[in-house]
């Protein structure tokens, strides 16, 4: 048995599986379609869906439930996030579990709503103030919407960060056959809450306090300002600099544990190729149809950057191949890690997909 | 066994006030304290959600529970709270500051009527970040960025959140003696709650305008903005009405659930190929790619479906193309298609780039009045005329698509039969699948 689905409609199958009862979004293509049957669905699990007047007012419900106990989603597309960019700050700093979907479209500014694109893919790292860290994953298809959103969800609570579901268009709106167990029943994720003690526990630095939820037990503070462990605004330089470093240390100590990717190594691989999202498809095509042995890598989880698992598969390797859809901006985090290899983009920009002989004729 | 329970005597926690001497904010949440404490509610299901500015230090004086969020964004945070627990009660404070930035949320939290209440510390100006003019900044007013005086006419928040809808408005001043009572009645109220509470900042704009309590009441009574209980309505909150309007559905089965397609026919297929349906806006182009695609998939096939069309949906192109496959094949760039459908001059423009680069073993399907292509690839005339039952408009495409479907034999038509054959349009997909597939095709 088959079934006929896009991505939206897997990445809210993946919601509703993941236990999500809350979402506020606002119309904007290629997102809507997770708005809409969010809107018709949720009621129907007994979760509430709004949409709101603005980008801002979605992402605010969201950290507003988030934080009474909703577990919460929204989705939009790049200049969503760009709306979302100061709430996001504030999901990082009341460290709240929430799901971000970015469906990317071409940009910059309104650019093509119906156009793909992979150019938030720094934005979603970099798009709030102070450069603390947030978890992206990548699904590569359809099958990979689900399951990506379910552990989106599972990351979401064991870091209590946003999480960036990173998507386009493409995978989002195109009706694709996927074989109808890759649906597997996924466990509702863990979520671990304290009704007593501080509310922010940020010591050591690398460890992930349990959430307190409003209206569950005694009383729970809540704020988006530097604060001490009581969510008491604080000028106390060791305070600050501690909850500054925890903010970093609970993401950048579990790399290993976020990490999710393919490798495909070959014998006598002398070319790798990186590639996430949407592009992941059109590089297993390449690896198969290549008559030279061929390694690849599609990273699922790319913020945080998977460094160790990228500089494993560098090993034997003199050139990398790096298909994006813009201009190289991925390209960066791998040459960083790359030494002296050779680091090659194939970029497309012009709101169509690369095909594998594009890839294939850069790995020449 | 007996339970005594007694009152708690305040909400607020020992920590004293950082306010400025004369500042309106101290008296104001004092009687926010006093509405508290006769309502007698569980302190940590109270939520004080705070803005920006020196009223977003507010919560951090209450034992309550406390969001504290971005500037402007406080009745959002606070809206999102109350939906996930309408058994929490949320009062907003926050200042003009916040007022005006976060116009849109006001207004649409009171379209709403979503059970909060917000008192509004209205000083008339920014105070925490020197005294700069905000939306409340009556005409004339000095302040750090009107030097001149303000050209703006002031916002009447009490006529904008009334005049949308909200349960419950209230304008008044830090000095209102019955302030308390005020509050209670607003947080009773079961929809959007508002107080709008005048006060004197006294960093600012006391001394850049010599003003005073007088001056308080003299401004209103100039600008017609009357002090007291301005609407006070039955409404219902918005958790209510959602929960009464999605009662029907409850437990209705979700539009994400599974439904299988099953692989029962044959297909001939070796090699991916690719299917495209060039029509117009409203011409059922992609639906009738849809039941083709279903088609595809029940002969064992894989199948991903590209449509194209512009923002305004109803007018100009519309484009389906089918990839079908015997393996999975992941999304590719648009090519030249092996089959094409043209269905009409809209579509026929469209995809005019892509004829001359078909390849000749391709097939073109083109009705007589849109057959002068020029193309390497096969051309196909098939005359929906020539159909033994008329074909309406909105059978065009799947007939023609059927047609399309039975010239390039991939698959069983037994398929096509079977998927139009589902669904509730099942009556007018059959009757197109045969008279496409009865059609002439070369």
């Amino acid at each position: 048995m088959r079934e006929y689905i896009d991505g939206a409609t897997a990445i809210v199958r993946g919601a509703l599986a993941a236990g999500c009862d809350f979402f506020a979004g606002y119309p904007i293509t290629p997102a809507s379609g997770i708005l809409m049957a969010m809107m018709r669905d949720l009621p129907r699990t007994g979760g509430v869906a709004i949409q709101g007047e603005d980008e801002i007012a979605s992402i605010g419900m969201c950290i507003g439930a988030a934080m009474a106990g909703s577990r919460a989603m929204t989705a939009t597309s790049g200049p969503g996030i760009s709306l979302y960019s100061e709430n996001i700050g504030l999901a990082i700093m009341g460290e709240v579990p929430l799901v971000i979907v970015d469906v990317q479209r071409l940009g910059p500014a309104t650019g093509g709503a119906t156009t793909v694109s992979q150019g938030d893919v720094q934005f979603v790292r970099w798009g709030t103030a102070g450069g603390y860290p947030i978890i992206a994953l990548c699904p590569t298809d359809v099958a990979d919407c689900y399951r990506l959103t379910v552990r989106a969800f599972e990351l979401a609570e064991r870091f209590r960060c946003p999480v960036f579901l990173l998507t386009d268009k493409e995978v989002v709106m195109t009706p694709a056959t996927v074989a109808a167990d890759a649906f597997v029943p996924l466990p509702v994720p863990e979520r671990t809450t304290a009704d007593t003690g501080l509310p922010y526990e940020f010591v050591p630095a690398g460890d992930v306090p349990a959430l307190h939820l409003i209206g569950d037990g005694a009383a729970v503070r809540f704020t988006g300002s530097t604060h001490d462990e009581g969510a008491f605004i604080t000028k106390h330089g060791p305070t600050i600099e501690a909850l500054n470093r925890h903010l970093a240390a609970k993401v950048d100590d579990h790399v290993a544990e976020i990490t999710m990717m393919d490798h495909i190594a070959q014998a006598g691989a002398a070319t790798l190729i990186v590639g996430y999202g949407v592009t992941a498809g059109a590089v297993a095509s390449a690896v198969e149809l290549s008559d030279s042995p061929l390694a690849a890598l599609i990273v699922r989880s790319v913020w945080p950057v998977p460094e160790e698992a990228i500089r494993d598969a560098l090993a034997g390797i003199d050139r990398v191949v790096v298909p994006e859809l813009n201009l190289g901006l991925y390209r960066r985090e791998i040459e960083r890690l790359a030494g002296d290899r050779e680091v090659v983009g194939v970029n497309r920009i012009d709101g169509d997909l690369i095909s594998p002989q594009q890839i294939l004729e850069a790995t020449a | 066994m007996s339970i005594t329970i007694s009152r708690l005597a305040t909400f607020r926690n020992e920590k004293p006030y950082p306010f400025c001497p004369g500042c309106g904010h101290g008296p104001v949440l004092d009687r926010l304290d006093e509405a508290l404490v006769r309502l007698a509610l569980d302190p940590a299901r109270v939520v004080i959600v705070s803005d920006i500015g020196c009223s977003g230090l507010s919560d951090q004086y209450f034992a309550t529970s406390a969001f504290h969020g971005l500037h402007g964004r406080s009745i959002t945070y606070a809206t999102g709270i109350k939906l996930a627990n309408p058994e929490l009660t949320v009062v907003v404070v926050m200042g003009d500051g916040g007022t005006g930035i976060g116009g849109a949320h006001l207004l649409s939290a009171a379209r709403r009527n979503i059970g909060i209440t917000v008192i509004v510390m209205n000083n008339l100006n920014f105070g925490m970040t020197g005294g700069q003019h905000s939306t409340t900044t009556p005409e004339g007013a000095i302040t750090a960025t009107t030097p001149g005086g303000n050209l703006e006419h002031p916002l009447d928040i009490c006529a904008t959140v009334g005049v949308n809808g909200a349960g419950y408005v209230y304008r008044g001043t830090s000095f209102d003696e019955d302030l308390a009572d005020r509050i209670v009645a607003a947080i009773e109220n079961p929809g959007f709650s508002l107080l709008d509470i005048w006060e004197l900042c006294t960093a600012y704009f006391v001394r850049a305008n010599r003003f005073s309590r007088r001056g308080i009441e003299q401004t209103m009574g100039e600008l017609g903005f009357s002090p007291g209980v301005l609407y006070e309505r039955d409404v219902a909150g918005y958790s209510a009405a959602y929960a009464a309007a999605q009662g029907g559905t409850a437990n209705a089965p979700l539009g994400v659930a599974p439904q299988t397609i099953p692989t029962e026919f044959a297909h001939s297929l070796e090699e991916p190929a690719t299917l495209l349906l060039a029509g117009s806006a409203g011409g059922k182009v992609r639906s009738a790619a849809r039941v083709v695609a279903e088609a595809a998939i029940r002969a064992g096939l894989w199948v991903t479906q590209k449509d194209d069309y512009p923002v305004t949906v109803k007018t100009g192109h519309s484009l389906s193309q089918l990839t079908v496959s015997p393996q999975p094949e992941p999304l590719g760039p648009v090519t030249p298609p092996d089959v094409l459908v043209v269905l009409s001059d809209d579509g026929l423009r469209k995809v005019r780039p892509l004829l001359g680069s078909m390849h000749p073993d391709g097939v073109v399907v083109a009705p007589p009045d849109l057959a002068g292509v020029t193309t390497p690839a096969h051309v196909v005339l098939v005359d929906p005329s020539e159909a033994p039952v008329r074909i309406g408009k909105p059978a065009l495409a799947l007939s023609m698509a059927s047609a399309a479907i039975a010239a390039a034999g991939w698959f069983d038509l037994a398929a096509l039969r079977a998927a139009a054959a589902c669904g509730p349009f099942a009556e007018q997909n059959t009757g197109a699948v045969e008279a496409g597939l009865a059609l002439p095709h070369g």
